[in-house]
């Protein structure tokens, strides 16, 4: 009998390991099964139109890339593009890294958010494109731009798609109010108080899923968070916790506390929903806001909600900034055959006048190509999510023109958990907003460190 | 005397040897998907569970390091502790629940039963995201039920995705879930037992409750243990729920919530794939530590589970 349970226990126990040791296996399998390295055509989402030219395998999520790649491909005889679809944002990295760690999987140009890239270029993933060629495409974007994407003379990616912040607000509902709109963060939270007294909607959100929303805010108030360049990836300066950044931090637990804002995450059904019924007044939020929320299905025409465009409020409006949240790019990956083939999709798809008009016709993309976001055509378009006002000659294009440009961690994602944590504290007041970014700087100080970099 | 058998299988001495070959043929088709898809991993895994690599640094062999690690690190203690308390509110729950819908089946012969048993065990044969989803929406309080419920009293309804109240979120959403499954289980445990057992228990004079509880439970024993270890692997395992609700539950849900999640976070968000490898070698010994607990505790009564 004795031997018996024994057995059961150490086979049980054997199946146990088995079970628990579920998530390395993905690891060790060696990556997604629609490896579309090297233009292996029968994994292409979209159809190839010069059966002869050679392929470049594509990763990206963009609402209309389909149409594109097939403009595209329609216009090149040189190069074809096999795009994939492989999930978006984090799902898409993760297939990534497991690529990379693999050594096999990658396709030959990824679409990559600029607050990822140097996290790749550290982990040898990403291809310096000024040996192919980028050079030739620097003068289509703004220094801002392209330094979201550099480091030192390297270039590691192209930008497409970027996020100039502006603050969209509810018309309908700051007239029934009074409310005039604020051009200060003291003025927003002037305005806040008015509406909560009168009885009216939250004036904003800040829910604690949208770090990167956090992190510009916090740089638009003078936070250089890292000193960080790819040349040296040994070495990293971490300031998290100035002055500035504490001010921003307590001026939202602020807000928070006295219920002038909500505290719902973002980007699910729940906080779309509030927006459609009215529940805020404002959201903070990029230029990509009007067509996210048009998909998302919060529209001006029903409702009777009519939404603006302002430019972004700020600390001192004698030298106002801009700053920027999401926006995308294509890199080219070490994993691609044909690296100066690859460089030249990166650099061509999403160029085109016709690719870049789709882009703003389907309201999917900002783009910070200037062919576009300097003609007349794109400045003057009256946007329908805006009732017809000329959004993008008000609002987003000085902002983006104004957009200096940031210095990412190579260890964002990580960053971002953790700054999460920190606007948990910050929500529920278990800290205060100064202490919270006290903690924070420790954590990724030793984070850091522990990770084999130098702390400057 | 010579045995007329032993005669007779003699000359089969030949064939024998040869047996065990075509075991093995047999057991082939089973043995490479074991060994290619379960044992070849897991070696990869604790392969790269010794070694770690920082961000800015190198591979290097740090033997049993990471583990030392592992079983410092707060985040990855945190889960565990949550997953245990978490297994120890719901499996006595769980268990209870079926138990009971499968003894109420059992003694139930009308035509409804079969409806029942039917309508017990749906959730189950819903995958977990969308059983997950849904409750997701019950849960909102946008769109769910609870509003205007509380609405009704005049109370404002709870947040029960708040980091206070997931806990009995969870809860609930995985007994729905599990439940009927147990349940099937028991059920089926519950109709091997021979009827004439109930006669001879009727005769001796037992009540119907005496029945369920002095004869059913006691010989369905077995299943129940079956179950609890179900139940245990699957709690310390916590991964899907957690996940699927992560994007509403305003912060509550952190990248270490449950272990599994932090092994997941480790390698696919955070590129620390070594030390992703320890945490889930970790967990499976932290299952292992406490199925072995469970099933040593309960050696005496039973015989082990086979």
């Amino acid at each position: 009998m004795k031997t018996k349970s024994l057995l059961a226990v150490v086979s049980a126990g054997a199946l146990l390991a088995a079970l628990a040791g579920c998530s390395p296996d993905v690891s060790a399998g060696g990556g997604s099964t629609d490896s579309a390295g090297g233009g292996d055509a029968g994994s292409c989402s979209n159809t190839i139109v010069n059966k002869d030219a050679p392929q470049v395998s594509v990763w990206a999520w963009y609402p209309n890339i389909n149409t594109v790649v097939d403009m595209f491909n329609k216009s090149h005889d040189d190069v074809q593009v096999c795009w994939s679809n492989a999930g978006q944002g984090a799902d898409e990295y993760a297939k990534f890294s497991t690529a990379i760690a693999a050594g096999t999987g990658a396709p030959d140009v990824v679409m990559l958010e600029a607050e990822v890239v140097p996290g790749f270029i550290l982990q040898d993933a990403l291809v310096d494109l000024s040996e192919h060629g980028a050079d030739d495409v620097k003068a289509n974007f703004s220094a801002g731009a392209w330094k979201d994407v550099s480091s030192g003379d390297s270039v590691y990616a192209i930008p497409v798609d970027g996020g100039p912040m502006a603050m969209i607000y509810r018309a309908d509902i700051f007239t029934k109010y009074g409310i005039t709109v604020p051009t200060t963060w003291d003025e927003y939270a002037a305005a806040a108080q008015q509406l909560k007294d009168a009885g009216g909607p939250f004036m904003g959100d800040f829910g604690s899923n949208v770090p990167a929303w956090f992190t510009a805010l916090m740089t638009q108030n003078g936070q250089k968070a890292w000193d960080y360049e790819s040349a040296d990836p040994q070495k990293i300066g971490i300031d998290l916790n100035d002055d500035g950044s504490k001010k921003v931090a307590d001026y939202w637990q602020d807000l928070v506390k006295k219920g002038l804002v909500d505290t719902k995450d973002q980007f699910n059904t729940d906080y779309i929903g509030g927006l459609a019924n009215g529940s805020y007044a404002t959201y903070v939020s990029a230029a990509w806001a009007p067509g996210y929320l048009t998909g998302a299905g919060a529209s001006t025409e029903g409702d009777g909600a009519q939404w603006q465009a302002a430019p972004l409020p700020q600390w001192d409006p004698a030298n106002p900034v801009s700053v920027n949240w999401g926006g995308s790019t294509f890199a080219v990956t070490t994993q691609a055959k044909d690296k100066d083939l690859a460089a030249t999709v990166a650099k061509e798809l999403y160029a085109s006048d016709e690719e870049l008009q789709d882009g703003v016709d389907t309201q999917t993309i900002f783009p910070l190509n200037q062919k576009m976001l300097a003609s007349d055509a794109f400045a003057t378009t009256p946007v329908k999510f805006f009732n017809g006002q000329t959004a993008n000659k008000d609002v987003y294009i000085p902002a983006e023109n104004a957009y200096e440009g940031y210095t990412y961690s190579p260890f964002t994602t990580y960053y971002y958990s953790e700054l999460t944590k920190s606007m948990v504290s910050i929500i529920d007041g278990s800290k205060s907003g100064s202490q919270s970014l006290d903690d924070l700087q420790k954590t990724m100080t030793d984070y850091a460190k522990a990770q084999g970099f130098t702390v400057k | 005397m010579t045995n007329p058998a032993a005669v007779l299988r003699a000359p089969s001495r030949r064939r024998n040897l040869r047996r065990p070959w075509i075991g093995w043929l047999f057991i082939a088709p089973f043995g490479v998907i074991f060994l290619v898809f379960l044992v070849a991993p897991l070696v990869y895994a604790f392969y790269l569970s010794l070694f770690s690599k920082g961000l800015a640094t190198g591979t290097t062999f740090s033997g049993a390091g990471n583990y030392v690690k592992a079983f410092t690190d707060p985040e990855f203690l945190s889960g565990i502790w949550f997953v245990i308390r978490f297994a120890v509110i719901l499996i006595p729950i769980q268990m209870a629940v079926s138990l009971a819908a499968a003894l109420v089946l059992d003694a139930l012969t009308t035509r409804l039963s079969r409806f029942a048993r039917l309508a017990i065990f749906v959730p189950y044969a819903i995958p977990a995201v969308v059983g997950t989803l849904m409750w997701g929406f019950l849960y909102s309080p946008t769109f769910g039920p609870l509003t205007d419920l509380f609405k009704v009293v005049n109370q404002s309804a709870p947040e029960i995705l708040s980091s206070g109240n997931i806990f009995g979120g969870l809860l609930n959403i995985v007994v729905w879930q599990w439940a009927g499954y147990y349940m099937i289980i028991i059920y089926a445990a519950l109709r091997g037992i021979d009827p004439s057992i109930y006669e001879a228990a009727r005769i001796d004079g037992a009540g119907p409750r005496q029945i369920a509880f002095r004869i059913k439970v006691p010989m369905i024993s077995s299943a129940m243990a079956l179950i609890l270890v179900f139940a245990l692997i699957g709690t310390l395992q916590f991964f899907t729920e957690p996940q699927v609700l992560r994007p509403i539950s305003n912060g509550s849900i952190t990248s270490s919530f449950t272990p599994n999640i932090y092994a997941f976070d480790l390698a696919f968000r955070f590129s620390q794939f070594n030390y992703a490898s320890t945490i889930s070698f970790s967990l499976g010994i932290v299952v292992f530590i406490a199925v072995y607990i469970f099933l040593f505790a309960s050696r005496k009564r039973r015989g082990g589970l086979s």
